[in-house]
């Protein structure tokens, strides 16, 4: 079932985030600032549901916001708005510290692998993101809980689909229909376009 | 040993979920794969706005860091990936596919859509024009100033030297040779302005020889300081200077 209810704001609509990234391709330290201001919290967010770690968090965050400066000359329109470009970044960084922090402290502590509340704690106060995340948890409600537990574990958490597999005692091959499944449920109800 | 239908790892790919060496693979497929690249476009979307609902406040602190540290950061040219365009166009039938997913193992990061971005992160010798221009302007309006003066010392292995013009207000610090920095680390410079220590802004910790145009004017500054502080820079020192060197008059 299909519920394409949008309620927030178009997250890349206000302020134009294209445009600053544009302005610091051209390397504008000002359009840097607005922009840092414009994403800064979400990219901490990011990084601290899959860390949650409030000092490893920063330092990703920062690490990922000096990235977006770096590389900014190189982000392409057509390829996704500049909030996707950023937040996949900053997830993908956040993901890569967490299997390395890990890999080096065997995780078998399959409790912490199923503590899966997303940690929506400390958000901020702005009405976009309170909206944001009443709609993302109504949609997580539409899913079934295989899925539900397979993009959480896999996206808040970090976790390879491997590892999804082995904390659910589910076939490898369950997870991965069930990431996609997932996912285009969650889409549909989000009313993502790409 | 597992067989996997690659078109069933669009979602695991967009959630980052594959270990390094089935990642490699199936972006090996994407630029054969019709429907992959708009899916995990979709689905990197989608994986955004669980990201979005996450959003928390940052830090006063972390906002300095970052603006200053991107002072010293260059950016990277703005061409790439030039190959993306024909490859949309070839990406037709099987035997095509097959020659393409053959063919391009090796420039695959550059075709995984919304992942091209994270595997950018080779040094580019040009600086981004525009910006490279603006900067290089004001450094060499600083080194050809006709009332420029300059007092040099050792620094860290290597050779620092301050460049000041009085009429423009500005220094510029140049290094040579100057040890890198340990992991974490970075150079800061600083106006030594009575008693008080100024930040001056940050080295590039990838060079041992760079030209830095010190930030803020020069002001009453009758020294400038090196330290060693941790990655981001300080507020103010954390450590002895490595070095101070003489404003010259």
């Amino acid at each position: 079932m299909k519920e394409a209810v949008f309620i927030g704001r178009n997250p890349s609509v206000e302020p134009d985030l294209e445009q600053l990234v544009h302005e610091v391709a051209l390397g504008d330290q000002d359009a840097f600032a607005g922009l840092f201001d414009a994403v800064a919290g979400s990219v901490l967010g990011v990084a601290r549901a899959v860390l949650r770690d409030h000092a490893q968090s920063e330092e990703v965050a920062q690490e990922v916001l000096v990235e977006v400066w770096r590389t900014a000359p190189r982000y392409r329109p057509d390829r996704g708005t500049a909030i996707n470009w950023i937040l996949t970044l900053a997830h993908r960084r956040a993901v890569d510290r967490v299997r390395s922090v890990e890999a080096a402290a065997a995780r078998d502590t399959r409790a912490a692998l199923l503590d899966r509340t997303p940690e929506f704690d400390q958000v901020t106060e702005q009405v976009e993101t309170r909206l944001e995340q009443q709609q993302v948890r109504r949609c997580l409600r539409t899913l079934t809980d295989l899925q539900r537990q397979s993009v959480t574990l896999a996206y808040y958490r970090g976790l390879t689909y491997r590892e999804v597999a082995e904390a659910l005692a589910l076939p490898l091959g369950t997870v991965k229909t069930r990431l996609r499944d997932g996912l285009i449920r969650l889409r549909d109800c989000l009313g993502v376009t790409a | 040993m597992t067989t996997i239908d690659p078109h069933a790892m669009t979602g695991a790919y967009a959630l980052h979920a594959l270990p390094d060496d089935e990642r490699a693979a199936f972006e090996s497929h994407l630029p054969g794969c019709e429907g992959c690249e708009q899916e995990v476009a979709e689905f990197a979307a989608t994986a955004a706005r669980l990201g979005l609902a996450t959003t928390v406040q940052a830090r006063p602190a972390m906002r300095e860091r970052v603006l200053g540290r991107v002072t010293t950061v260059r950016q990277v040219s703005p061409e790439a990936a030039p190959v993306e365009r024909a490859r949309r166009g070839a990406a037709r039938g099987r035997a095509v596919s097959r020659w393409a997913l053959a063919a391009c193992v090796a420039a695959a990061t550059a075709f995984a859509g919304t992942a091209v971005w994270q595997y950018e992160r080779a040094q580019d010798a040009h600086q981004q024009a525009a910006r490279a221009d603006r900067y290089a302007d004001e450094v060499a309006g600083v080194l050809t100033a006709p009332d420029a003066r300059s007092h040099s010392a050792r620094v860290a292995g290597g050779t620092g030297a301050v460049v000041v013009s009085a009429s423009r207000g500005r220094a510029v610090f140049v290094s040579a040779g100057m040890r890198r920095p340990s992991h974490g680390e970075v150079y800061q410079l600083w106006f030594a302005d009575g008693g008080k220590m100024r930040s001056a802004g940050l080295m590039d910790p990838g060079r041992s020889s760079q030209a830095v145009l010190m930030r803020g004017p020069v002001d009453g500054a009758s020294a400038v300081g090196v330290t060693v502080e941790p990655a981001g820079g300080s507020p103010q020192p954390t450590s002895a200077p490595i070095a101070l060197l003489t404003v010259p008059a």
